[in-house]
């Protein structure tokens, strides 16, 4: 049968050329091609400037109705007073990773392939199965506790300081450090699904009663619900960035978790604790430049220093408590390549130098 | 990664969270709203290993998109009267994205469930992505676009001006008061679930149609997260109505987040759709048609009605009275021609309309061309410098309006106008649901319970006080709508860049004084305030 039906009109807009081109005409500011409303650190604006600056922003700057809603106990926007660092210019402060959204899904879609690969790999060449059970119950305990320090962090300290900091460079800054924490501490738990499922003998929710009960992680989950519990973001990341960081999570990551795998037949921690040490290092060199910029401030410079100096005198003395505490897991490998004392000075070692950068002192409980 | 794989994955991802004993997270952001009974889910189960390689993807497609957009000389065929539009649009759009970043430490912080935690910082990246990949549209706009005078300025015409104050008030809202308030319901309940579908999936089709294939694929790509950030936003409703003690903030905060949303939203957005377009075929959907499908059966019938068996209170009026704003009151052209109106004030070039305008919005509106069709005349008769001042200084018949203390959108529904003294000060609101945020909802008691957590409304909120008694060229030059010969100004009444001649200058507006409605209020007696109200809610304003 023939279908005599008319087809129905189909309806499209129609394309008109315009010639809206730049350089299409010459009349004023027909060449004004770049952000005029901030002034870029170098001669020539970058993308992250010009995606990130005055985004959020300010009465100091080029807001002038103030801001429009108000908690119910205090002023609304990003106050200053929600940390008790002072500076005379807190737009001053630039990421220097430059995050913006390409970097963040460059870098961690690559390290989620990196990471990815490592596993399938490990799976297929049986790595798993070189371990001893010294190893699976060291890195069951151990790595399995860590999980817990990087999200507690991720959450209760980088995610609410996303909305504490008075700038949008400072708090996209910390924003991708959460990011970090949340994808490492996963890739970590993720990590410990599979030894679980390889055909070795391996206790994948053994960690939560050592997070919970072992005595030697206590203190350094004491260290990190205590951070969690401080209001002022500054001093929360402060005394995670630099002093938990460097004194507890370098010592564990760094200087024995990476040193001493490879020792005990095991390529893959290595491989996935790299991400954590990679991250960590990017997410420091911006705190760096936060606190180096806020000891260096003409008029506020002495005043946060004896800040500083104090928020030192309560975390340094509990996170040296939290890394002795660690020190009997030293001896739990069959491997023992490195003492507890060699890893011990190096974070130190490592610590004092941080100090020196940002321009304070060495904190007396270092010395002892 | 499959099902099983995921749900595995996700059931040792929430391993990671424990009952602290030494000291517990301290609570920043307050809310009046109890979860001891809340039942602990998290529907979307996402994890980072799988996130972070899917929106690289997107990324993939938008940059390559762009760079697509820039050989295939793009900007050829986009409509000048599209792009202007799009300098207000994109000056505001990147500030809520990232408040929206900022507000979830609120929501996490609020919801005691670790389980929805980590789909709320995955909302948390999400919204960086969005601010950042709008701000760089906005640049390539900028570098490729005939004029990029208003784009070169942005954040500070954002930050500075009437109207993007008022998109500033909206991306406030989400982060400021209540947790629950501002970080669930006003941003993910209704602006998110709801609004969005008009911001970034509407919008985006007019920008196709004209000649903007980018906009749509940065706005897509961003609306393909939102369906995850609603998931977060239906899970912690269902969890403040498992507690009876939250019905009534929970009907409070709907009345105001859906009333303060269609305020700002559909003020804007019905704008840039209707009077931003040279697409008139009648077959094309007006605003409202939009409005119907997306928020009115998407949204209010398929959502919003099914919460009402698990004890939601739904603002049913208040969707009726914006349809009928919408609708019958022709709300968004009103504001579109306020918006006119105030061009020099602006950071865009509007573009007048034409008798195909005309025929089209007759046709979708009937009654438009009787109330606006004359006044759209007289802004192309007056479009040139010369021999008139800026039209709102000009007697076309049209009395500047009133600007509403809480959505800040003026007064434009006249006969709607409510004036009442609040807080020691005259104030006037474009309807009663407005003036009953600002006098009751946004208050730390409400219904005779203490809310301390409750927000409250501040800063100069009406922007022509800030400039009471100045001449209008020096505000202009104050706040920077100066091209870069020091003296043509970047809005203009029209599309015209080839005569010099049309364009108008500081000079041709200077010697024209500037009040504010809201000062002249407070300067009024009573007697003269009771004539004043009954006079502007009886004036139609239409130009005859």
């Amino acid at each position: 049968m023939v279908d005599t039906t008319v087809p129905k009109t189909r309806s499209f807009p129609k394309i008109e050329f315009t010639d809206s081109e730049a350089g299409a005409k010459e009349f004023p500011s027909s060449k004004s091609r770049t952000y005029s409303y901030y002034k870029p650190a170098k001669l020539r604006s970058t993308m992250y400037e010009d995606v990130t600056v005055d985004v959020q922003p300010d009465p100091d700057r080029h807001l002038t109705q103030g801001w429009l809603y108000g908690f119910g106990d205090g002023p609304g926007g990003y106050p200053v007073e929600w940390t008790k660092a002072v500076s005379t210019n807190w737009h001053a402060f630039l990421d220097p990773n430059e995050e913006w959204e390409q970097t963040i899904y460059r870098n961690n879609a690559a390290v989620v392939r990196q990471v990815s690969l490592c596993l399938d790999n490990a799976k297929r060449a049986r790595a798993y199965s070189h371990w001893t059970p010294t190893w699976s119950t060291f890195i069951a305990r151990n790595l399995g506790a860590w999980m817990h320090v990087e999200n507690g962090l991720a959450l209760h300290v980088f995610t609410p300081a996303n909305r504490q900091g008075p700038t949008n460079m400072i708090n996209t800054s910390l924003c991708v450090a959460a990011a970090h924490k949340m994808r490492f501490a996963q890739d970590l738990a993720l990590f410990n699904l599979d030894l679980s499922e390889a055909d070795i003998a391996f206790d994948g929710s053994v960690h939560k009663d050592v997070w919970q009960n072992a005595p030697e992680w206590q203190p350094t989950r004491q260290l990190v619900e205590e951070i969690t519990a401080v209001h002022d973001w500054g001093e929360q990341v402060f005394a995670t960035s630099i002093v938990l960081e460097q004194l507890v999570g370098q010592l564990f990551r760094s200087e024995l978790v990476m040193q001493i795998a490879a020792r005990n037949g095991d390529y893959v921690t290595p491989t996935i604790v790299g991400t954590g040490e990679n991250d960590y290092a990017r997410d420091l060199a911006g705190s760096r430049a936060l606190f180096k910029m806020l000891t260096r401030d003409e008029q506020h410079g002495a005043a946060n220093k004896v800040l500083f100096e104090g928020w030192l005198a309560t975390w340094v003395p509990k996170a040296i408590a939290a890394a002795r505490a660690l020190q009997p897991i030293w001896s739990q490998p069959a491997e023992k390549t490195i003492t507890f004392a060699t890893s011990f000075d190096a974070a130190q070692e490592k610590f004092r130098q941080l100090l020196d950068e940002i321009g304070l002192d060495t904190p007396k409980e270092l010395d002892r | 990664m499959s099902r099983q794989s995921l749900t595995k994955a996700h059931a040792k991802i929430s391993e990671l969270t424990w009952e602290p004993t030494f000291a517990t997270p301290a609570t920043k952001f307050g809310t009046d709203y109890t979860f001891e009974k809340a039942p602990k889910k998290d529907p979307l189960k996402q994890i980072m290993r799988s996130y972070f390689p899917m929106e690289e993807e997107k990324d993939n497609r938008v940059f390559g998109a762009m760079d697509g957009a820039i050989r295939g000389n793009m900007f050829r065929q986009v409509q000048q009267r599209w792009m202007e539009w799009q300098k207000l649009f994109l000056s505001i759009i990147p500030f809520p994205e990232i408040s929206a970043a900022r507000a979830m430490p609120l929501a996490i912080d609020a919801v005691p469930n670790p389980e929805i935690h980590n789909g709320l910082a995955v909302q948390m990246i999400d919204e960086v992505r969005h601010s950042t990949i709008q701000m760089n549209l906005k640049k390539l706009y900028m570098n490729n676009y005939i004029d990029p005078a208003g784009f070169d300025m942005t954040e500070k015409a954002f930050a500075n001006n009437y109207a993007g104050t008022i998109g500033r008030q909206f991306g406030e809202g989400f982060i400021t008061g209540d947790a629950i308030t501002a970080a669930n319901i006003y941003l993910t309940v209704v602006a998110e679930t709801a609004f969005t579908n008009t911001l970034f999936v509407a919008m985006p089709d007019e920008a196709a149609a004209n000649g903007d294939y980018l906009l749509p694929t940065v706005f897509h790509s961003v609306q393909s997260d939102e369906s995850r950030h609603i998931s977060n936003g239906y899970s912690i409703l269902l969890m403040a109505l498992a507690d009876e003690r939250n019905r009534p903030l929970l009907e409070r905060d709907m009345r105001y987040a859906w009333w303060n949303n269609h305020c700002v939203v559909d003020a804007a957005i019905g704008t840039f759709i209707e009077y931003g377009t040279k697409d008139r075929r009648k077959d094309r959907e007006s605003y409202a048609e939009m409005w119907q499908r997306w928020i009115y059966d998407d949204y209010y019938r398929s959502y919003l009605l099914p919460l009402e068996k698990y004890g939601l209170v739904i603002p049913h009026d208040l969707v009726e009275e914006a349809w009928n704003r919408i609708t019958k009151k022709f709300y968004v052209h009103e504001v579109a021609r306020f918006f006119a109106t105030g061009w020099p004030v602006n950071y865009w070039r509007i573009d007048g309309m034409t008798d195909a305008d005309f025929e089209w919005f007759e046709d979708k509106y009937p009654g438009w061309y009787a109330r606006f069709g004359k006044w759209w005349e007289a802004y192309n008769r007056l479009k040139y410098p010369g021999k008139n001042k800026p039209i709102a200084f000009e007697d076309v018949g049209y009395e500047y309006p009133h600007r509403c203390w809480t959505c800040m959108v003026p007064a434009l529904i006249r006969e709607d106008m409510v004036v009442d003294k609040v807080d020691g000060q005259w104030r006037t609101y474009c309807s009663e649901t407005c003036a009953w945020t600002d006098t009751t909802a946004f208050r730390p008691e409400y219904q005779g319970r203490e809310t301390p957590n409750m927000g409250r409304l501040t800063g100069a909120r009406e922007w022509e006080t800030l400039h009471h008694g100045k001449d209008l060229a020096d505000i202009i030059k104050d706040l920077g709508y100066v091209r870069d010969d020091g003296k043509t100004l970047i809005p203009q009444p029209h599309l015209d860049l080839d005569d010099p001649k049309k364009l108008w200058t500081l000079d041709d507006v200077r010697g024209i004084p500037f009040g504010s409605p809201n000062v002249t209020l407070n300067q009024m007696t009573d007697a003269e305030r009771d004539a004043w109200a009954a006079s502007y809610r009886a004036n139609k304003n239409v130009s005859v």
